[in-house]
């Protein structure tokens, strides 16, 4: 388990201001209450909760947030966005983090990794969608 | 009612895997006596609306269609796929609300000579059209067959109602507007609580875990539930609904599949509009429940498909 | 007024430490009309005041300027140091040199200065034309109106009563009550709610200084403090409570049933009815909307049924005018109605109910005695669930704010199931605890180690319903896993609501509500049970949600309230009122529309054939229920209105002795 060292400094990294601002969300608004994780689609394949991540974003703690396999599963189904009492969009927040990765000149998924099978069966609704969010 | 005229945007698989959408759609619109007119230019509208705040390139697909819609020079945009409908509205509200990033679209579109507001074009779903331009009365005229208790379970979706500004029910959470469609043509809305349960979307390329699972629960709940089929309006929620249920019928003992269709597929044959459908798009075939149904037209090959 | 006397205090150095006081004494000095200009460190101390209470006594001086701090603070000090001296208080005025000079100019001493100058001048000129005023007096009427008969009204008016003065106690329900009346136990005793209840009503009832109200609402009030005029209607209840003894023949007769609202619909009443067995007044209502004879011409047997003949169809609604000096409004609360959450209306059925519902089933006296039952199909529930914060503490899509509440009314309601279902588990979903009061954190630690009580963490996303369970989908942000129960049960707890009404009940008295529809208090800590219309208190859920101990210490605050005022022979009220010069107004009623307060209205005037002036209407400020707002003033197009003590002539002889 962690121990994460606190300070003003640590808390507004350049990075947890670089989230705030692709995201243009108030972060500080989320009380951790869950629901957000509660109504996710893609929950029982995540490791860490969709609230969690927001977490460590308020923490600070932006590389924890990008080890998770949790950002690279969200299905942006805008769920937790309507849901959550505090009007956070926690959808962009997870947009946000991607792009820290991607803009890296990342790519999460490339074509030459789809199998051809995949690539005759999937409509291209399908590949539009996914290549939208998961390369740079 | 008088003639309708209206621009229609397909969007990328309609064309494609969703052929059936369209084709059963413009059939259907005909007798209504609405005419959507296919836009001579229209762009991919992106499927999913980017959602970092400097991102505004993504938005140029969509912003692009509309301006042709624009140009077309009639007020209403008719789309059919809720991933169409949810980036261009998204899209629109943009415009409409962020003057910085419209000038700066705009000025990107210096060729295009366009200075576009947003609001010269009202982007409608097929659903919104059937409700208020065509009236749910007036195409339950136009049905010729029995339902023969036909039993639906109406899918919603996400793209269709989420963020509530765009939604087409105004209980985004809570929807009736396909329970009050079907309901006026006479077909029976099963109970259904994972209606607006995510499919898994996009993630059914790479996560395909993700899209087993719910494909899974959402098909489950309508079986249990005693629908004949599901119905929806999305292209990329027909292909993991539908083309997934063998993969779960595999990892799950006691699995009954269910035929998936779209909306305008079953208004189709529910007016007597035969011989327009192609079955072999379906991967559960939907014949041999149609057939039970009596919703089947006289000539239509025996079931077959991939399923 | 040619002899003025001027103090300029210190304040320590919150003056003197800007401004050059010597420089400031000798300026004033020597102003024309001055008679003295004297210093001190701390006028507003009792040396100070010494100082001040001899120049009021020694008679050379007619009016004094004391500069010092913002009148604000110490007007009233120095006003009643003058008044107890006999001099006229309100020939004393404050010059504010501290917030509106050195306080806010201290990187320039010598500006500041001058500026304090200036300002003391100012005030000399509108002091030497300030006439003597004298504080109005008003009566007081020695009755108060307690609107709203739940705990919060009884307890208030049963306080008035025991400081010797009447009470009208009013409700628009037949029976007193309230709330309390549904409830089965209390936290955190559990003592049985009835039990330490009824007792309560009975001596209500019972006092013969509360005039019971019941089945009325307030129609109109006129007045002001210590003089109200309040109209209310008895609604018809078609039955003589002259003759009714409550007996009940009618009800057992009558052969329409009614879902009871008491019982939150899980039970009926009939069309003629008491509300729950213990109503005070113990005495029927009938129903019209759903009584047989007023729908459709039929039945009467009631009427027939009644051995005193006390059923009376003709009966119509009437008023009544109270007279009172004081007002208490108690009117309590509602609950948010669960249809308002969509993403849990997939899942409602028969057994997803609030927590007043709850209460009823748990009640010894309700539908099911008191027996754990599903209202759907009276099966015992094994699997509870009850969700916190529905609807509270949502910003977004309901209301910002914390019940306050539920939390131990949750603990409370999960205790109660375990000892009725022994064999059952209940969970509670929630966000926070919140138990704050005396022995409430004890009872919910019991709650959880020794009623097994599962508390979970995190919000419910949604409910649907699956095989005659209701799945609620929720989550535990402390292990970090989704959590999803199968109940047989949901309860939640809906957001507390001030009582529908409220807020057209506001309009009448014209005081005002919050953001959220609560009642406004005067100041939020100091001044908790008052509003900003003098006479008009308020106490319980309708000023904010709270339990039943903090009501009922409120309703001690609010009647010790009314009680002062009621004990005055007689209230003063400032005389810094507008009024209407007659000669001038012409009677266009401008002013009359403008105020807020009722205070002016328009008055004949017979002329005076002889001089050829002729019958014409006038402004007439009513000095008592002028606030001195001064809005009438600067409405008034011909310049007739003017404000005692704040004329426009004093105005100006301001601004023109520092131009």
């Amino acid at each position: 388990m962690m121990k994460i060292q606190l300070s003003r400094q640590a808390l507004l990294s350049e990075l947890r201001e670089q989230v705030k601002d692709l995201s243009e969300q108030n972060l500080l608004a989320c009380y951790q209450c869950g629901k957000c994780s509660a109504g996710c689609p893609s929950i029982e394949a995540m490791d860490v909760m969709p609230s969690q991540i927001i977490r460590w974003v308020q923490l600070g703690q932006i590389e924890e947030a990008l080890k998770s396999k949790t950002i690279w599963l969200c299905a942006a189904c805008q769920t937790c966005k309507v849901r959550c009492p505090r009007g956070v969009d926690l959808a962009r927040i997870m947009e946000a983090l991607r792009q820290l990765v991607l803009r890296e000149n990342v790519d999460y998924v490339h074509p030459n990794n789809i199998s051809e099978e995949d690539l005759e069966e999937l409509p291209q609704i399908a590949l539009i969608a996914n290549f939208r969010k998961f390369t740079p | 009612m008088s003639a309708v005229e209206l621009s229609y945007m397909p969007g990328c698989t309609l064309k494609t895997k969703a052929k059936n959408f369209e084709t059963t759609t413009l059939k259907l619109l005909e007798l209504l006596d609405v005419h959507a007119r296919e836009l001579t230019d229209w762009y991919c509208c992106g499927t999913t609306y980017s959602l970092a705040s400097d991102n505004v390139i993504n938005h140029l697909g969509p912003i692009r269609t509309l301006v042709k819609a624009k140009e077309a020079g009639r007020e209403d945009l008719l789309v059919l796929c809720s991933m169409c409908y949810n980036t261009l509205r998204r899209a629109q509200e943009l415009v409409q609300h962020d003057e910085e990033k419209r000038s700066k679209i705009n000025e990107f579109m210096y060729e295009e000579e366009t200075d576009f507001t947003g609001d010269e074009v009202r982007i409608l779903h097929l659903l919104t059209l059937l409700k208020e331009t065509v009236g749910f009365d007036r195409l339950k005229e136009k049905l010729v067959r029995d339902p023969g208790g036909l039993k639906v379970a109406g899918y919603y979706g996400c793209m269709l109602l989420r963020p509530r500004e765009i939604a087409i029910d105004p209980v985004a959470e809570h929807p009736s507007i396909l329970e009050d469609l079907f309901a006026a043509c006479g077909v029976d809305s099963v109970y259904f609580p994972f209606k607006t349960e995510c499919c898994g979307s996009y993630q059914t390329v790479n996560e395909k875990q993700v899209v087993l699972s719910r494909t899974k629960a959402i098909t489950e709940s309508a079986v249990k539930n005693g629908a004949d089929l599901i119905v929806t309006s999305c292209p990329l929620c027909h292909y993991n609904l539908d083309a997934y249920q063998p993969r779960v019928a595999e990892a799950t003992p006691g699995f009954r599949t269910i035929p998936v269709m779209y909306i305008s597929q079953v208004l189709a044959l529910l007016a007597g509009l035969d011989d327009v459908q192609d079955y072999n798009l379906h991967v559960v075939d939907p014949r041999p429940v149609l057939r039970a149904r009596g919703l089947m037209g006289k000539g239509e090959p025996a079931a077959g498909g991939k399923a | 007024m040619n002899r003025i006397g001027v103090f300029v205090c210190h304040c320590g150095i919150n003056i003197a430490g800007v401004v050059d006081i010597e420089a400031v004494k000798k300026a004033v000095a020597a102003y024309p009309g001055v008679v003295f200009a004297r210093d001190y460190t701390y006028m507003c101390s009792e040396p100070g005041q010494d100082l001040f209470r001899k120049a009021c006594t020694s008679g050379e001086v007619e009016g004094i300027v004391v500069a010092s701090c913002s009148p604000r603070l110490h007007e009233t000090t120095f006003r009643r140091t003058a008044a107890d001296a006999g001099f006229n208080p309100y020939r004393v005025e404050i010059a504010n040199i501290r917030e509106q000079c050195t306080w806010v100019n201290t990187v320039d001493p010598q500006g500041a200065t001058a500026k304090a100058i200036d300002i003391i001048l100012s005030l000399v000129e509108r002091t030497r034309r300030d006439e003597s005023l004298v504080e109005a007096q008003i009566p007081v009427t020695k009755k108060a109106l307690v609107i709203g008969a739940g705990i919060a009204g009884m307890m208030t008016a049963l306080n008035i009563t025991g400081s010797g003065y009447q009470v009208y106690l009013l409700d628009r329900e037949p029976s007193i009550g309230g709330r309390m009346a549904q409830l089965s136990e209390t936290f955190p005793t559990l003592d049985c709610a009835q039990c330490i209840f009824t007792p309560r009503m009975v001596e209500v009832g019972q006092n013969r200084d509360i005039s019971l109200r019941t089945y009325c609402e307030v129609e109109e009030i006129s007045g002001y403090v210590g003089n109200f005029t309040v109209k209310i209607r008895h609604k018809a209840s078609y039955v003589d409570w002259d003759k009714c003894t409550g007996c009940g023949m009618c009800t057992d007769k009558c052969p329409t049933k009614v879902k009871s609202e008491f019982n939150m619909m899980l039970d009926d009443r009939k069309a003629i009815y008491t509300p729950f067995p213990q109503a005070v007044p113990n005495k029927v209502v009938i129903d019209s909307e759903n009584c047989l004879y007023f729908r459709k011409g039929a039945c009467r047997v009631c009427e027939k049924t009644c051995p005193l003949g006390a059923v009376d169809f003709e009966q119509k609604d009437w008023f009544e005018e109270l007279e009172v000096g004081a007002i208490v409004v108690a009117t309590g609360y509602d609950l948010y109605d669960k249809e308002n959450i969509e993403e849990y209306r997939m899942g409602y059925s028969p057994d997803v109910i609030d927590g007043i519902t709850f209460e009823r089933l748990l009640s010894a006296s309700g539908p099911t005695q008191g027996k754990l039952l599903r209202p759907s199909d009276g099966r015992v529930p094994e699997e509870i669930v009850f969700i916190s914060c529905v609807g509270s503490r949502d910003p977004e899509n309901h209301f910002p704010y914390c019940s306050r509440v539920c939390c131990m009314y949750t603990a409370k309601h999960a205790v109660l199931y375990k000892h009725r279902v022994p064999q059952g588990q209940a969970y509670v979903f929630y966000m926070d605890i919140r138990s704050a009061g005396k022995n409430y954190e004890e009872f919910v630690q019991r709650a959880v180690e020794e009623d097994e009580v599962m508390y979970i963490r995190g919000r419910v996303s949604r409910l649907y319903l699956d095989d005659g369970k209701i799945v609620v989908v929720g989550a535990d942000t402390l292990s970090g896993a989704n959590v999803e129960v199968r109940a047989d049960m949901v309860v939640l707890s809906m957001a507390i609501r001030p009582a529908k009404g409220l807020e057209e009940l506001a309009r009448k008295l014209k005081i005002q509500t919050d953001a959220n529809g609560f009642l406004a208090e005067a100041h939020p800590k100091l001044r908790p049970v008052e509003t900003l219309s003098p006479g008009i208190f308020i106490t319980g859920c309708a000023q904010s949600p709270k339990d039943i101990q903090d009501t009922v210490a409120q309703s001690g605050a609010a009647a010790a309230k009314v009680v002062e005022l009621l004990s005055k022979e007689q209230l003063t009220h400032e005389p810094i009122v507008a009024f209407a010069d007659e000669e001038i107004c012409s009677g266009c009623g401008q002013c009359e529309q403008q105020c807020t307060f009722d205070a002016i209205e328009l008055v004949q005037r017979r002329g005076n054939p002889a001089t050829g002036i002729p019958d014409r209407s006038v402004a007439k400020v009513n000095e008592i229920l002028c606030q001195g707002c001064g809005a009438c003033i600067v409405t008034c197009p011909s310049g007739a209105m003017s404000q005692r003590n704040f004329r426009l002539e004093q105005v100006y002889s301001m601004i023109e002795s520092f131009i």
